[in-house]
């Protein structure tokens, strides 16, 4: 699904990603954890797209197409999905709305046609039904005034809508209760499949007892130092990252 | 109408330039340049005006000879050289009496290209249209159904000679011939314009309409609408303007009187588009309106406008509260983009108790423009608890735009209750990621923050302009960001 080989970027002249290497296949669940600063959220950005970025060597591949190239909206269309750490406010723009102008956008990019109201309509049903929203949440503007849960909430809710084949959750679990964090999980649960992958970005291992992943990758200062299975997101929850550091001298 | 998708806006969007840059050959009848007492009585005569009228305009054009032209507003242009216009400018053989079958049909094909068709108006839409050519209407539509109801709606030449007691009676009454500069030059000119009367209680059955084209060049508009809703009436009414694209600027001075009686309501829509100069500045309609209308007791006036078009607009569309419990209302939203200057706003004057004012305004700046909101909330002694609340929110996009906001506030009575907002905010380079994550391109994503901040006003649009509306606002504002 996602291969990413020596991916170096840096945002205004200074080195951010130092050579990642990561391999996620269909049907697999990958963690990333690490300290704050480790470079985390800028992979996800770029995996998305983000221009702030310059990627000065690497390549990134979706299912063997290299899309380094492309702009975001493009990976988009592609099924690239990112759950945004800080969802931006857009006023005056209903959840309904933008949904069904990125559904329709992303079906014009693949030469389908718009989506039919009704279809839309049963859809947004059904979404919001599994993240338990409240359907007078959907015609709010997007993200204005939402509690950090809702946000979350909403970010998971846009990716049950586009169905992507590769869902980044970059600090997903961040403003979450724990009730609302049981509810994200389980909206993500029910999207995997064997033909998607889905990429956790965090700090903490809590949400990973609700998404079980298959690989947990430490990334340190711009690169990835160890990887393993979720046993080690246990070990990194016990002994911080301070070890592997040693590990690594 | 067919259904306008979002494919017919990309081809228009694709299509960047202004669509109503066009200039239609028509035989026209212009006066000379200049402007002196001779051409005043020669545009009365003209119109075949009675006395009392050429009179009227004489007096105002000796009160323009000694006015000068305001420099308050927050705009920069090179003075017009009023000595350099055409005051009139006709196609000729516009009898007044005429259909829309006699109509020149170069005429029609015009109005076709604007997207105007008035046989499809005349079947489908429940509009009932004045179109203005340069300086005289050339088409007043659904006439007939409106006489039933006594509803008068002809131009304002037709109206002084057919109405003399309705124009004579209210002419001048809510923009005095000396008001400014502008309004004064428009009494002097003023070669048409729409003119309504809704009688007592009824309840215009149709949204009336009027369109406005400058084709001719070198020649200015100067039209005069005259709108006066009558005790418990209720009407809506709606404006549109565009005009050829040319490198010299025109002028537009037009003024637009409401009277709203006891009890009645108007609703007054304006989606300005005249030709906004290219992008290098040049060209472009200097836009010098005055509008305003006067509230009897528990009447109600409502201005809106979406304003996309000319190079400078000033312009304030007021409301005078002077009957008890009256209401006014103003939402705007303005775009300028590239070389365009906007100082628009509202004036809400509280006269009456119990008088309540709403002011919504949105000013969206692009490219180098400029983009100022001034408005003026004023409270009379006499206005016991009068309420006004007033929103200003400017969208910046890019670095080299403005957005400037002067509200004035001017209380003489201690129970009035007046609330001001202002917001200003960019147009975030995370906003546009986050939507292009979402698989929305730019453009697209421009549109939808663009329509989003704009919906309060958008609202409060009939129908068949809010899609037009949206429509343009998202060409005006073309290529400015990315």
């Amino acid at each position: 699904m996602l291969e990413i080989n020596n991916l170096h970027a840096s945002v205004e002249d200074k080195g951010i990603l130092k050579g990642i290497n990561l391999k996620v296949n269909a049907g697999e669940v990958h963690a990333i954890m690490g300290p704050n600063g480790a470079g985390k959220s800028t992979l996800a950005s770029i995996i998305a797209g983000n221009e702030n970025y310059e990627v000065s060597e690497g390549e990134i591949l979706l299912e063997g197409e290299d899309i380094s190239e492309l702009a975001p909206e493009e990976r988009a269309h592609k099924g690239v999905f990112l759950s945004f750490q800080y969802p931006v406010e857009i006023p005056g723009v209903s959840v309904t709305n933008f949904m069904k102008t990125a559904i329709n956008e992303s079906r014009k990019a693949n030469g389908k046609e718009e989506m039919p109201a009704n279809e839309m309509l049963k859809l947004i049903r059904e979404k919001s039904e599994l993240l338990e929203i409240d359907r007078k949440f959907l015609s709010r503007s997007l993200n204005e005034g939402f509690s950090g849960g809702e946000k979350k909430r909403n970010e998971i809710f846009q990716m049950a809508m586009l169905e992507p084949k590769l869902a980044i959750l970059d600090e997903t679990d961040s403003g979450l209760d724990i009730d609302a964090l049981r509810i994200v999980a389980n909206g993500v649960n029910k999207l995997k499949s064997q033909d998607n992958a889905v990429v956790v970005i965090t700090h903490y291992q809590r949400l990973l007892d609700y998404i079980v992943p298959d690989f947990v990758h430490v990334l340190m200062d711009g690169k990835i130092v160890k990887s393993g299975t979720k046993e080690l997101a246990y070990e990194l929850e016990e002994k911080g990252y301070d070890w592997i550091k040693a590990e690594m001298v | 109408m067919a259904k306008y998708t979002e494919d017919d806006l990309k081809v228009e969007l694709e299509s960047k330039e202004y669509e109503y840059g066009f200039y239609t050959e028509l035989d026209s009848e212009t006066f000379p340049v200049g402007l002196n007492e001779d051409i005043v009585r020669a545009i009365s005569k003209k119109k075949e005006e009675p006395q009392w009228m050429t009179d009227w305009r004489i007096e105002s054009f000796r009160a323009w000879q000694e006015m000068v032209e305001p420099t308050w507003a927050n705009v920069n242009y090179e003075k017009p050289d009023f000595q350099a216009i055409s005051y009139y400018s006709a196609p000729k053989d516009v009898d007044p009496n005429k259909t829309l079958d006699d109509v020149d049909p170069e005429l029609l094909a015009m109005y076709k290209k604007l997207g105007i068709s008035l046989d499809e108006q005349k079947k489908m839409n429940n509009i009932a249209m004045d179109i203005v050519v340069d300086s005289v209407s050339v088409a007043t539509t659904f006439k007939k159904t409106l006489n039933e109801k006594g509803i008068i709606f002809c131009s304002i030449s037709e109206a002084i000679k057919e109405h003399p007691e309705l124009v004579k009676q209210y002419l001048g009454t809510v923009v005095p011939q000396k008001d400014n500069f502008y309004a004064a030059l428009n009494s002097a000119v003023f070669s048409d314009g729409s003119f309504c009367y809704i009688p007592k209680g009824v309840h215009c059955p149709m949204e009336l309409s009027t369109y406005f084209r400058i084709n001719q060049a070198g020649t200015g508009q100067f039209e005069r609408t005259l709108l006066i809703a009558d005790e418990g009436s209720y009407v809506s009414y709606l404006e549109g303007c565009t005009a050829p694209s040319r490198d010299e600027n025109q002028l537009h001075a037009a003024v637009v009187e409401l009277i709203a009686l006891d009890g009645a309501e108007i609703k007054y829509s304006t989606v300005q588009n005249w030709y906004p100069g290219n992008k290098e500045g040049k060209g472009g309609v200097f836009n010098f309106v005055t509008k305003r209308g006067l509230c009897e007791k528990g009447a109600k006036i409502s201005w809106t406008q979406v304003e996309t078009g000319s190079a400078v607009t000033w312009k304030y569309p007021s409301c005078i509260l002077k009957g008890d419990n009256s209401v006014g209302e103003f939402y705007s939203i303005a775009v300028t983009n590239n070389f365009q200057q906007a100082d628009t706003g509202t004036k809400m004057v509280h006269l009456g108790k119990n008088t309540k004012s709403t002011i919504i305004s949105k000013g969206i700046s692009a490219g180098k423009s400029q983009n100022s909101y001034r408005g003026l909330v004023q409270i009379g002694t006499r206005a016991e608890n009068a309420r006004n609340f007033s929103q200003c929110d400017s969208l910046l996009m890019g670095n080299n735009c403005g957005a400037h906001t002067f509200p004035y506030i001017e209380s003489k009575n201690s129970t009035a209750i007046i609330e001001h907002e202002a917001t200003t905010s960019k147009i975030g380079e995370d906003q546009v990621f986050y939507c292009n994550q979402r698989g929305i391109p730019t453009e697209k994503a421009i549109a939808l923050i663009v329509n989003g901040f704009s919906k309060d006003v958008l609202n409060k649009l009939p129908m068949e302009f809010a899609v037009e509306a949206q429509k343009l606002l998202e060409i005006s504002l073309e290529g400015s960001v990315g």
